[in-house]
């Protein structure tokens, strides 16, 4: 499953990040990695990009590469 | 001199902290990428003198765009010291570019930034065991109200480098144990800034929120734009200033060359062109209300920190252009003054990209100074012409940039952008803000203008205009169907472009010639100041293959114009 078929509002682990060395050191850069824990905030319509919560701060990533991020949902079960 | 760099990641207060420390003045903004380029200031300290540089914000040391480039380069270039501005309230983030600085040979001590957010956002950082953790200083700061620069400075002398060692692989791990060893989370209540959040960036509600923004800021920029005027301003000049200078002139200089040349030839203060008459008159009263209605409102906009908001919202329209929603922000800079507006398309990665935006911001509006002098030039002949006029602009820019998307090979990237939080503005820096653009206007705009005005005196006076009338004009002006004499409005056009649109009115022109004149005047040539930020951004071939384009649109959509005037 990819960062844009994701809920909103959902809670999801990086598995992997898919693409260039320049686009995954990006992502790095902004704390998008595998293994950590982000939260897609919200989306917008025709293919816009997608928001996600990493840490303290909310990043905006275009549709594709918010494609290229893959994840997978941690389900709440408690709150 | 020792050289002190202040680095940090993207929008965490580095140029405000550079303000603090130099006494200097800079834009600063609630997004990233606000500083594109450094800037140099000195501080003393005693005997002392530091040569401190803010560097734009970069997330680590591979850079991945050009500002960041100019982070890296001017790291590489050397220091005595970095000032490490680290964002508190998103610590993990920001110790990933200060782990690396740590591996320079550069002594580093940190200024943790934004300190007074962490306590709403439920965020505790213990700064001792930070402190012994990293072993260089560490010192909370809130740059915006200059809580802990004093401590800051005092502490320099205790910066140190290479003290601490890691593996490259370990880094995230490494980082990890640093941030859960010297920082506690506990639950934070949800504000209203949250709401606002969520309101405006849902785009169900989102766009709506977007249009009323627009529609408030516009009505904003307009009431307080013409109360100045009317208000104020205007009663002032005709009141006291104009009968006075007009008297001091005529007793003191009784030669009336001299008079001419000062007071222009007419009382009426439009036509009479007279240095210290139209020349103050159309900076000062005409345009300068607008540009400090406008910039107040741009301001507020971008301390809050709604531009990116609007990037993410706008994204999915600027990709049918081959863009994406970040270059929302050179647009929306654009329509106070193309200058600043060029400068932040640094921020867009490809020459594409940077092509395409440069001619929809150049086109889609005229700047704000223009915008006052169409206004009060056409607004008499009813609100629907100047509705005509913008909707020509922005059909133009947006056909355009749609056509160079098609002709220009490439990819059109995406978007990829941190969302800083809403902030509530800090009133002392809005108008400190709202100050450095007003004097960059009144120094740059108000000399120009009188220059100008002085310009097409003598053009007038030694018969230059005329043969470039009958020469270059006559082809051009019946094209547009304007009198050959507007030539000579042409040419001084690109020095300043408001003043060229007042220089219409004594021609008399009809509400068609003053659409068309308008139109053209607009789109035609960017103004000097931009045509050599244009060229200092993009190369000179670049910048002449805009600058074509712009002249092959004016004249076509000007002529077009005139064809379509001629059957109404």
């Amino acid at each position: 499953m990819n960062l844009t078929q994701l809920k909103e509002g959902e809670k999801c682990k990086v598995v992997d990040t898919h693409g260039g060395r320049g686009m995954i050191k990006k992502l790095d850069a902004l704390g998008i990695r595998t293994g950590i824990e982000i939260i897609k905030i919200n989306s917008q319509f025709m293919r816009g990009p997608i928001v996600v919560k990493v840490g303290n701060t909310s990043v905006a990533v275009g549709y594709g590469i918010a494609e290229k991020i893959i994840v997978e949902p941690i389900s709440q079960q408690k709150k | 001199m020792k050289k002190i760099l202040l680095i940090g990641n993207p929008n965490v207060g580095k140029s405000v902290i550079f303000s603090r420390l130099t006494g200097i003045n800079v834009i600063t903004s609630n997004y990233p990428g606000s500083t594109v380029n450094f800037t140099k200031g000195y501080l003393s300290i005693g005997k002392e003198k530091f040569e401190i540089i803010d560097i734009p914000g970069t997330y680590t040391l591979e850079p991945t765009s050009k500002a960041e480039e100019v982070a890296v380069n001017m790291l590489n270039e050397g220091g005595d010291l970095i000032i490490n501005v680290v964002d508190a309230t998103n610590l993990e983030r920001n110790l990933n570019l200060t782990l690396q600085l740590l591996k320079q040979n550069i002594p580093v001590i940190i200024a943790l930034n934004f300190w007074d957010e962490t306590k709403h956002l439920g965020i505790n950082i213990d700064v001792a065991e930070f402190e012994k953790k990293i072993n260089i200083p560490v010192i909370p700061t809130c740059a915006l109200t200059g809580e802990g620069i004093k401590e800051l400075i005092n502490r320099l002398p205790e910066a140190k480098s290479k003290i601490y060692e890691y593996e490259e692989k370990e880094k995230w791990h490494e980082i990890g144990n640093i941030v859960t060893q010297v920082q506690k989370l506990s639950h934070r209540h949800h504000t209203f800034l949250d709401r606002l959040e969520e309101i405006s960036t849902r785009p169900l509600t989102g766009i709506p929120f977007a249009l009323i923004i627009l529609f408030i800021t516009t009505l904003i920029v307009r009431f307080i734009g013409e109360g100045l005027i009317n208000y104020i301003l205007e009663p002032l000049f005709n009141n006291f200033y104009h009968p006075a200078i007009i008297y001091a002139v005529n007793s003191i200089l009784p030669f009336e060359f001299i008079q001419h040349l000062l007071l222009g030839t007419t009382p009426e203060v439009m036509e009479s062109f007279g240095l210290l008459t139209t020349g103050i008159y159309i900076p000062l009263v005409i345009v300068l209300p607008y540009i400090f209605s406008f910039y107040l409102i741009l301001s507020f906009l971008e301390d809050i920190g709604y531009l990116p908001r609007l990037a993410v919202l706008l994204d999915f329209l600027l990709h049918k252009i081959g863009l994406h929603g970040y270059a929302s922000i050179p647009v929306i800079l654009g329509l106070g003054c193309k200058v600043p507006a060029m400068l932040s398309i640094r921020i867009l990665e490809t020459k594409r990209e940077k092509i395409i935006t440069a001619v929809l911001v150049l086109m889609l509006a005229p700047c704000m100074p223009q915008t006052a002098m169409i206004m009060s030039l056409v607004a008499p002949h009813g609100i629907k012409f100047i509705i005509l006029i913008f909707s020509i602009f922005f059909f133009i820019a947006v056909l355009n940039s749609f056509i160079l998307n098609k002709l220009i090979k490439g990819e059109s990237p995406e978007l990829f952008v941190e969302i800083p939080p809403y902030r509530v503005p800090y009133v002392p820096m809005v108008i400190k803000k709202m100050w450095i653009r007003l004097k960059a206007f009144i120094m740059e705009a108000v000399p120009l203008i009188i220059v100008g005005v002085f310009i097409i005196g003598i053009l007038d006076i030694s018969g230059i205009t005329n043969f470039f009338a009958n020469f270059f004009g006559q082809p051009i002006t019946s094209i547009l169907g304007l009198p050959k004499e507007t030539i000579s409005v042409m040419i001084l056009g690109f020095l300043r472009k408001d003043v060229s649109i007042a220089l219409l009115i004594p021609f008399n022109l009809d509400i068609k010639q003053l659409i068309i004149a308008s139109v053209f005047m607009v789109l035609y040539l960017p103004c000097i100041a931009t045509f050599f930020t244009l060229i200092k951004e993009m190369g000179i071939k670049t910048t002449l293959i805009i600058v074509l384009i712009m002249l092959f649109t004016a004249i076509a959509v000007g002529a077009l114009l005139n064809i379509i005037f001629l059957f109404l």
